[in-house]
């Protein structure tokens, strides 16, 4: 019999049992819909938190801090020694907190590949107003070259510009009086900030962009390196002396054609050195890790549902198998060899995972996209981009495939069983 | 028609099931030889084996010990495969019970050995509508099996046999089922096929006057043949 025959064959079959099939199906399909959310849900997720990457760092970037020392009390119980050599500062509830200073700065520099470093400093504004406006909160961060922010209008800050620039996180634009994102490039604002003795100055800034809403960065301005440096500058006037040059974390800029071994190899030896070194992806794959694991908590669910459906599948092609017990002897009598039985009730499993598995994917995906639509409309309307269900075609092809697969192996018991049938006696059978 | 070639030799065969204490001798050195084209009735009651033997002939079964050759071939020497192509190629079966597809079209069904053997969907409808009107159910083609009377059904069944122009057609107990008037028509269409087409028949039957209209008899009982004429 010709593979195609098999198949028509195994279809015209199923559909002979109408209920029998259907209540198979709808096993399966159970399995197949379960599948689908939970990976469109991870799926969905993933993809925006990779979107929102870009938005809080570039990817050749390092944030390194001096490397956490072993903690006293899982070690000998004894309290940590005073060592002299290392730097530190104090910081909130008068806990010591090991800190950089331009020593180490210079130790890091002094490796391969990396192309800067420079701590990071806090700068904290006091407001922000523009010409008519009220004084409003803002904070603010330096733009990282390389960083990929979605703007809603104009551009990102240049850091080699003399000109101290802003972009404006997305609600700020008509607070600050401005009637559009676009009405307000170009135009100039204030910001303040304290310095130590608690004066109050302010520098004029030029807005060059907005930017959207993003979930990660929440609504803090980016500045250029002239207008963060200016700020500092009037944050730090009337400091101590000993609480400057001491840094909690740096920034280092590597070379961004270096392979993900290479920056592997680079994290290590920082950390032969004393100092860890992370990038924004090990940050975000922390949060990636404990997406992936739920969805597999999700998924082993959803494949227990097809094992349950599995034996449905095992069950149906058995009771076919007795109720047709004498075609598969005339069948046999006939010529048709064992295999192409044993071919044809597989074609019968797969086709029965077939369709409870695309059924599952197109009601699934359907769901999906009405959730899609219900969220974005309600509980996630803050977050701009984000589809809480995304459904990448090859993961439902895949899902497809496995299906289909199970059924097979599902149906191989109750195949082999008719492959074997001695003509004879199945045409006796009674 | 040639009528002198040997189609089926059999040498001492035996078919013995089970093992030991439980072993059951359902043939016991049969020897005889089948000519082509001629018309051979398996007669005994049931029970003495003629079943059997219509079974190892048809290579549904295989001997226990002896020789069976067809086509000068003894059948040891063909692998699965080439009893299977034998089987499908050579040979025509009609069933006492039919064994045709109740929800299946009459055609469905008389095409099946077609779609065993792998032929195109328009040779097979081709030929499945000859074969019907070889035995006058071309208008029940798209009938389902299950709507016609028994005679037709066993009219189907010859042509489910005939469509692979088979050298032997096996019928076991073809008018078993039938009144005699279907019966006597459906022996005439059995017959009328040996003659014009030089079908080998072979049939099992208790039922006399059919084993009278065979051109020879076998007569079985206990699996060895006590009669042969």
């Amino acid at each position: 019999m010709k593979l195609i025959d098999i198949l028509k064959t195994a279809s015209a079959n199923i559909l002979q049992s109408k209920l029998r099939t259907f209540l198979t199906v709808i096993a399966i399909f159970i399995g197949a819909f379960t599948l689908t959310l939970t990976n469109g849900i991870g799926a969905g997720i993933s993809s925006y938190i990779n979107s929102q990457v870009g938005s809080i760092g570039a990817k050749n970037v390092f944030f390194i801090t001096v490397k956490a020392q072993d903690t006293p009390a899982t070690t000998n119980n004894a309290p940590e020694k005073y060592n002299p050599d290392q730097a530190t500062k104090n910081v909130f509830g008068g806990q010591s907190q090991a800190v950089l200073t331009q020593k180490d700065l210079d130790i890091i520099k002094a490796q391969g590949h990396i192309l800067d470093v420079r701590p990071e400093q806090n700068v904290s504004v006091t407001y922000v107003t523009a010409a008519n406006s009220d004084k409003y909160q803002v904070s603010v961060t330096e733009f990282l070259d390389g960083t990929n922010l979605p703007m809603n209008a104009g551009v990102v800050p240049d850091n080699t510009s003399n000109q101290l620039q802003i972009i404006l996180p997305y609600n700020y634009p008509s607070s600050l009086g401005f009637t559009s994102d676009n009405n307000a490039l170009g135009k100039t604002i204030s910001l303040a900030a304290t310095s130590a003795d608690g004066t109050i100055s302010s520098v004029s800034a030029t807005v060059v962009g907005v930017e959207e809403k993003t979930l990660i960065e929440g609504g803090s301005a980016n500045v250029n390196t002239a207008l963060f440096n200016a700020l500092f500058a009037i944050q730090s006037q009337g400091l101590p002396a000993a609480s400057l040059n001491k840094y909690p974390i740096a920034i280092a800029h590597f070379d961004s054609s270096l392979t993900d071994a290479q920056v592997t190899d680079l994290k290590s030896k920082l950390s032969d050195l004393g100092y860890t070194a992370q990038t924004i992806q090990d940050e975000i794959g922390i949060i990636q890790k404990v997406i992936t694991g739920i969805v597999i908590v999700f998924d082993i669910f959803a494949i227990i549902a097809l094992i349950a459906a599995s034996f449905g599948v095992i069950n149906t092609l058995l009771m076919a198998v007795q109720e047709r017990t004498k075609e598969i002897g005339l069948m046999k009598a006939m010529g048709m060899s064992g295999n192409r039985i044993f071919l044809l009730f597989s074609a019968e499993a797969i086709l029965l995972g077939f369709w409870g598995s695309f059924l599952g994917i197109v009601v699934a995906v359907l769901v999906g996209k009405i959730a899609n639509h219900i969220a974005t409309a309600r509980f996630l309307q803050d977050f701009q981009g984000l589809n809480l269900l995304s459904f990448p075609i090859h993961t439902l092809v895949i899902i497809v495939v496995v299906i289909m697969l199970i059924a097979f192996l599902a149906g191989t018991l109750p195949a082999r069983r008719a492959a074997r049938l001695n003509p004879i006696d199945a045409l006796r059978y009674e | 028609m040639p009528t002198s070639t040997v189609i089926f030799e059999a040498d001492n065969v035996s078919k013995i099931y089970g093992k030991g204490e439980n072993a059951f001798t359902a043939l016991k050195d049969i020897s005889f030889s089948v000519k082509k084209g001629e018309s051979l009735a398996i007669v005994g009651k049931s029970g003495s084996g003629k079943s059997t033997l219509m079974h190892v002939l048809a290579l549904l079964d295989a001997p226990s010990a002896g020789i069976l050759k067809i086509n000068n071939t003894d059948i040891t020497s063909l692998s699965s495969r080439n009893l299977d192509l034998l089987r499908n190629r050579t040979f025509g079966f009609v069933f006492q019970q039919f064994f045709l597809n109740a929800n299946m079209s009459v055609l469905e069904n008389v095409i099946l050995p077609l779609k065993i053997a792998g032929v195109a969907e328009t040779e097979r409808r081709k030929r499945g509508l000859e074969a019907l009107k070889s035995v006058e159910l071309e208008d029940k083609a798209n009938n389902k099996a299950v709507d016609l009377s028994g005679g037709q059904k066993q009219r189907a069944v010859i042509a489910r046999a005939l469509i692979n122009n088979p050298e032997v057609i096996f019928a076991d107990e073809p008018t078993g089922n039938l009144d005699s008037t279907t019966g006597a028509k459906v022996e005439d269409l059995l017959f009328k096929l040996n003659k014009e087409k030089g079908i080998t028949l072979i049939i099992v039957t208790h039922d006399e006057d059919l084993a009278k209209r065979c051109k020879r008899r076998i007569e079985i009982k206990d699996g060895q043949i006590i009669k042969e004429a």
